[in-house]
């Protein structure tokens, strides 16, 4: 099999997506002459040419616009945001007016768009270009959120996502780019939205993640003594009960892994959601690992410390699993 | 023979009185960022990191222009405005290496850089981000019935974001004292300014907002200087906002994983003819202030500093892992550290 880096699974994916639809276009900074500021874009100019393939001014607000009055009539608009805190200044036309045109026109009028950007810490960016942000889409009705988690996911989940009837914005571990893993492309491949994976199967413990956390996770379940089930979510909204609930079933014990603070991140609908639906099954209290509530620091040692780590993980879950008391998280059992 | 070599933020800032001290900050400008360039390739560096050589005379002609408790807005390319403000090359260098002498303590990097006694506020990542907040500022300064003024550099790619006007608008009708600094390096990342503005000068849309709109020589300090301190009197006498254009260059590229193989051959050569550091150096040979082959050594004694403060910073600590959760609110830890801009 073949060793790609995870970035060209994007390029694959955008590619491969022009070339079966010629309704797609790609808009955003540097895209196209310059192949892209992550080189995710590379080539797409070649190939698809200027009025598919269009380097915009740095005005967010134009080419989100843009994207979903393309949309409306008839483009499947595909919207690179760089760092996706850059949507912080174009956020009305995703939230307010593309998530709700489906809606204002009954039905008649649609925007199949697709929103995508690098997102998530671990690299030095600092404070305001290392979030993943996903809370300020996940919950809006009328979007979708999807996060990727390695070259196939990333594959998966951008053809399913630009070939979705509505606005799905798809998140990128940035950190992610530059890595180096076995996969071999398949263009009929497609992972269905709002549809989660067993990355991992185990017995003890059910852990729910996405994105950069699903590496942390598998690492976790490697050197953990107890069994773990890592559950890649794959799709944040609308996300896959079924598969969480039925794992937990399973397991008796739940977990997430969150690259997010409690109060944003995403595991508070899925702890809730569950221990509505499981209560009984429950051997422990449900438990979230996840950031603690502070901007991203720049120096190096402090985001190593900010993240969690495999073994930082793994040492929550032996404590959860042996006591069934859910462990404090680091920055408490400091204080 | 210079007074570079304290570390005191507004003693580095009032030295820029002394037009030997302009010249001095513009050569430690250029020497730092030639060090951050080796610090990254050394690895002492994390992230991205946006070098402003060749845009030296812009930084000095604007701090040696306005008073260290006017506010200044900036973006990620700010080591060089944060120098000629009066930062140290300790703190720029220390914050840039994640160390907890750095001017935000190793939290922020390199486009973070910050420090409220010289009115610099922390510098933004957010194209577009700095110019409604510079309007703020003048806001407050004249609710506390003050003459302060607020300056907010960006480049010329944020002309085409909508904070860029919203604010000029925002500023004109409110006839708010801020002056509007565009730095216009040709390029916005990897674009050249053609592609993304249909304009050859950003000033000319000063004419849509009713306020006076400069173009000004960014490689003279001097007459950076002249531009600003127009700017500056009007807005101090409440006259309103200005917007000021200054034609400059880059001499890297957008970040460090930039080559800028997207600039046309000789453009860099011919900016380097133009190079703001020996049009200062000639002009003050020609003053008698620089005595001959002055700037040779005044590049190796700065060039001795900068390694100085930069072999200070590589002994520096890194922050402690409990400034993670300081200062995220006034409840947090580190106490309520409030500056106050008017105490004086
Ligand atoms: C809202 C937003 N969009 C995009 C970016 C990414 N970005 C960072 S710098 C830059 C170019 C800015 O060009 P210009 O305003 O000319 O400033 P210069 O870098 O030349 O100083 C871009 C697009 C950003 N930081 N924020
Ligand atoms: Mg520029």
């Amino acid at each position: 099999m073949a060793k790609i880096w995870i970035r060209q699974a994007v390029l694959r994916a955008l590619d491969d997506a022009m070339t079966d639809d010629p309704s797609v276009i790609v808009m955003g900074e540097d895209i196209a002459a310059a192949g892209g500021p992550f080189k995710v874009t590379e080539g797409l100019l070649a190939t698809h040419g200027p009025e598919r393939v269009i380097d915009t001014p740095i005005s967010e607000m134009a080419f989100m616009g843009a994207a979903v009055g393309a949309a409306v009539c008839g483009l499947k608009p595909v919207v690179e945001m760089m760092f996706i805190e850059f949507i912080g200044v174009a956020l009305d036309q995703l939230t307010t007016q593309a998530a709700t045109m489906r809606y204002l026109s009954r039905g008649r009028l649609t925007t199949p768009l697709v929103v995508r950007a690098s997102a998530g810490a671990g690299q030095g960016f600092g404070c305001q270009h290392s979030q993943m942000l996903d809370h300020w889409f996940r919950g809006t009705p009328g979007l979708k959120v999807a996060v990727t988690s390695n070259a196939r996911t990333t594959y998966g989940l951008l053809r399913s996502a630009i070939e979705d009837p509505d606005p799905v914005v798809v998140l990128e571990p940035r950190v992610l780019y530059a890595e180096r893993e076995e996969y071999e492309f398949d263009r009929n491949y497609r992972i269905p939205l709002g549809q989660a994976e067993i990355a991992r199967p185990g017995s003890d413990v059910t852990l729910v993640t996405c994105g950069a956390m699903r590496r942390v996770a598998l690492a976790a379940a490697e050197t953990s003594h107890a069994n773990i089930e890592v559950v890649d979510l794959l799709t944040l909204w609308p996300w896959d009960r079924r598969t969480v609930a039925e794992s937990v079933v399973r397991t008796g014990r739940l977990v997430t892994l969150e690259e997010a603070p409690a109060g944003s991140g995403w595991g508070g609908d899925v702890v809730s959601s569950i221990a509505i639906e499981a209560f009984g099954r429950l051997k422990a209290p449900p438990h979230r690992i996840t950031l603690p509530e502070a901007p991203v620091p720049y120096s190096g040692a402090l985001e190593a410390r900010f993240l969690p780590s495999p073994a930082y993980v793994a040492e929550q879950i032996a404590t959860l699993v042996s006591t069934n008391k859910p462990p404090l998280p680091w920055w408490r059992n400091a204080a | 023979m210079t007074l570079s070599n304290s570390n005191v933020p507004i003693v580095r800032r009032e030295a820029l009185k002394n037009r030997l001290e302009q010249l001095t900050r513009m050569v430690e400008i250029r020497a730092v960022e030639e060090r951050i360039q080796k610090l990254f390739a050394e690895g002492h560096v994390r992230g991205s990191t946006h070098l402003a050589s060749g845009q030296e005379a812009v930084s000095v002609g604007i701090a040696r222009s306005i008073d260290p408790d006017d506010i200044v807005t900036c973006t990620y390319r700010g080591h060089g405005h944060a120098l000629a403000l009066g930062v140290s090359p300790t703190a720029v260098i220390g914050e840039i290496c994640g160390r907890v002498i750095g001017c935000a303590g190793g939290l922020g990097g390199s486009m973070h850089l910050v420090e409220p006694e010289v009115g610099l506020l922390p510098t933004a990542a957010i194209v577009g981000a700095g110019l409604p907040i510079a309007c703020g500022a003048a806001m407050a300064a004249r609710a506390r019935g003050k003459d302060r003024i607020a300056v907010s550099i960006f480049g010329d790619g944020s002309a085409n974001i909508g904070a860029f006007h919203e604010s000029l608008n925002f500023a004109a009708i409110r006839k708010l004292p801020v002056v509007f600094v565009c730095e216009n390096n040709l390029y916005g990342e990897y674009t050249r300014i053609q592609l993304s503005t249909p304009v050859e000068d950003i000033a000319i849309r000063a004419a849509s907002y009713n306020m006076p709109g400069v173009v000004a020589d960014g490689q003279d300090v001097d007459k950076v200087a002249e531009a600003m301190a127009t700017a500056v009197a009007r807005a101090r006498r409440g006259g309103g906002p200005t917007l000021i254009e200054m034609k400059t260059y880059r001499y890297s590229g957008h970040s460090r994983s930039d080559p800028a193989t997207y600039r046309p051959a000789g453009e860099l050569d011919a900016w380097l003819k133009r190079d703001p550091i020996d049009i200062l150096a000639e002009r003050l040979a020609g003053e008698k202030i620089l005595a001959p082959g002055g700037l040779d050594q005044l590049k190796a004694d700065i060039s001795d500093a900068v390694e100085r403060a930069t072999m200070e910073v590589l002994d520096s600590p890194a922050p402690d892992l409990g400034e993670i959760l300081s200062h995220v609110g006034a409840h947090s830890a580190g106490g309520d550290q409030r500056w106050n801009f008017w105490s004086k």
